[in-house]
This record gives structure tokens, sequence and C-alpha cells, in this order.
């Protein structure tokens, strides 16, 4: 190969390894969808979960209902809470609200997307596609980026993948 | 705008950690004025010490015995899990991967030990495939129910199967575990916990002193 090339190539493979690690995001109407990513799984592990950053920035509230994957049985909306020191996980109920003019983050410590009956181990590096439904917005479909397994936490800033 | 949302969970944190501070510092005052006057304190901070932990028995990831006595002789950070959990359990064991990054040399000075209380779900292999993802050396545990309740009792680890549709009681379900990374010293006592939500320069400090 020669050398210009060789370099064009190895700039591209670059930009396509690095592309999940960078912030991505989605507009929907005043919907903003800001780096949807998860953590990669192995064999055996079949549940995933998934974060997000929604912005409204209109002037009417909007719903987060549901989700589906073609890469997962089932996704379902959670909570997560301390008590007592305890986690629990819990369902949500009614979907989650995204209010007129305010952001809401599904992180770790608080909520997710959980993706649950994976058919096949989510791959550090590739994009999983997810469709959100939202009671006005519609149908949006993301890419959830797949980062490695001990990608963010609560407290540990700069490694949301951001 | 999430500058501003940031400064407002700092702004919340701030009474909350007063109000925890100040339970902890009453509930140590009653404590030393109950040790001391039944004159036993020395006693007494050896038995706080020594209620949690203690003997137990788990299978490893080639199904071979793994007992307090197989971990004896170097420090270990213990957490108790599933595989399938989310959120805090990939959350703890990234946490004490970078932990151990960041002592550089010493980090080979303690053990991290994952133990599923799901096994059901996690087979030895499934839960060393698992900790294998984090990049370090991960000790990967399970066992017997009964096994299981007994490291969960001596430990103090609460661990409830919660059905995800109360109407599907035998359907799919999510664990309540206690978060807590539990601290211990090369002869398995417990010297100290690591909080889900603590930060990690605190969590630094408490592993350098257990390696110390």
């Amino acid at each position: 190969m020669r050398p210009v090339f060789r370099s064009i190539f190895l700039c591209t493979l670059a930009l396509n390894l690095a592309a999940p690690l960078m912030a991505h995001g989605f507009t929907a109407g005043s919907l903003k969808i800001d780096h949807p990513w998860t953590r990669e799984t192995t064999k055996g592990q079949v549940v995933g979960g998934g974060f997000l950053t929604i912005v409204n920035e209109g002037k009417v509230d909007d719903l987060l209902v549901s989700a589906t994957t073609p890469g997962a049985a089932e996704v379902q909306l959670h909570t997560v809470t301390m008590n007592n020191g305890v986690m629990q996980m819990r369902r949500v109920k009614g979907g989650i609200a995204i209010p007129a003019r305010q952001v809401v983050k599904l992180e770790p410590g608080a909520m997710h997307i959980m993706f649950m009956g994976l058919k096949a181990p989510l791959a550090r590096g590739k994009m999983l596609p997810v469709a959100l439904r939202f009671r006005r917005a519609g149908i949006v479909k993301v890419q959830f980026a797949i980062q490695p397994v001990d990608s963010s936490g609560l407290n540990e800033a700069g490694h949301a993948g951001r | 705008m999430p500058d501003v949302e940031a400064n407002e969970v700092i702004g919340m944190a701030g009474p909350i950690k007063a109000i925890g501070l100040l339970v902890t510092i009453v509930f140590a005052i009653g404590l030393i004025l109950y040790a001391a006057k039944s004159n036993r304190a020395a006693t007494k901070a050896d038995n706080l010490t020594s209620t949690l932990g203690g003997p137990f028995e788990l299978a490893a990831r080639d199904g071979s015995t793994v007992t307090n006595q197989t971990l004896a002789g170097k420090p270990y950070a213990i957490f108790f899990g599933y595989t399938r959990c989310p959120d805090v359990c990939p959350t703890s064991l990234a946490r004490m991967a970078r932990l151990r990054k960041q002592l550089g040399a010493d980090g080979k000075k303690f053990n991290i030990v994952f133990v599923s209380v799901d096994p059901e779900h996690d087979k030895p292999a499934d839960i060393a495939s698992y900790v294998d993802m984090f990049g370090t050396a991960i000790i990967g545990l399970t066992g017997t129910e009964a096994q299981l309740n007994k490291i969960e009792k001596r430990f103090g680890v609460f661990v409830r199967r919660v059905p995800m549709d109360p109407s599907q009681p035998e359907g799919d379900y999510t664990i309540d575990h206690t978060a807590a990374i539990y601290l211990m010293s090369a002869t398995g006592a417990l010297i100290g916990t690591i909080d889900h939500q603590e930060s990690n320069a605190t969590a630094l400090e408490k592993v350098k002193r257990l390696i110390a």
C-alpha cells in the first residue's frame, strides 16, 4: 500500500474504532437524545443496562413509554434505588416523564433501559440499534454505543464516554 | 445545563452528608459511653470487627472449593452481586479494578473477590467469563444456596429475590442486595467497607489502609 493511502486507511480505522467512545446524539422534534450507551456483556450474561440523556427543549411534556431492539427479547424501563445500603431495581410503571425544558438522565445509580434476553453478547465497539417510543415524539431510532464494561459509574467523572 | 444539574446534586448532598455525619457522631459517642461504662472498651472494638466475616466455603471457577482459609494471607475486597445486575455490580467491580490500577505495583497487595448470590443463573464458568471482562484478576465465586446463606449471614449481606413482575412470581427476578464492598484483612477480619456512593478518593484511601 502506498504511504498516503496507508495513512488515510489508518486514520479512517482509528476514527471508526474511536466512534463508540465519542459523544453522539440524536434529535427528534424538540427532544435531543445524548450519547446512548451500554456496557459490553459476556456469554451467559443475558441482560444489559442502557443509559442516555434526554433533553426536552420544547414547551410540552413528553413521556418515554417503551423501547425495543432487535438485539434483545424484551426491553424494560428500570429505576435503581439504594435503601439502607441495599440496591433495589424496580420496573418503572407508566414510563419515564420527560418534562418540558428539562434534562432527564438515565445513568448508573438512577434509571436505565434494561435489555433482557440478549440474543448475542454486546460486543465492545459495536452499536446496538434501539427504537425508543415517546408519547408525543413517537418512535425515535437511536444507536447505543457498546462501551467497555468498566465505563462510567457514580462519582466517576470522565468515564461516561464523553 | 448539565453544570447546573451537577451543582444541584452537590447542593442536595451537603445536608444529607451533614445529617449522616451527625448520626454517626451521636452513634459513636453512644458506643464509647457504653463501652466505657462496661469497662470493656478494648474488647468492644475487637468485637465490632470480629462479628462480621468468619468461616465460609464457596466454589471457584473450576469448581474447586475456596474457603476463608484459601483467601487468608492477603487482604481482599469482597463484593456480593450477580452477573445479570446491570448497574451496581459492574460499577463496583470496575471501581475496584480502577483502584488497583491507580495503586500501581501495590495493586497486587490485595485480592478482588466477587461472589454471585444467584447460583440459579450464574454457573462458575459464567462468573469466570464475567469477571474476566474487567481486565484484572478477580476471583469469582459462588456456592450452593446453603453455602451462600451462610456467608451472607456471616457478612451481614442482605439478599432477596424480587419478581420483576409482581403478578408473575415465577417469572424473571431481580435481586435486592447489599451494594457495599467489604474490605477484609489478611486474616479474614472485616476492617471496613466502601459504600456505593463514596467518592473514589475516599475509596482509594481505604484500600491504601487495607494494604498498608
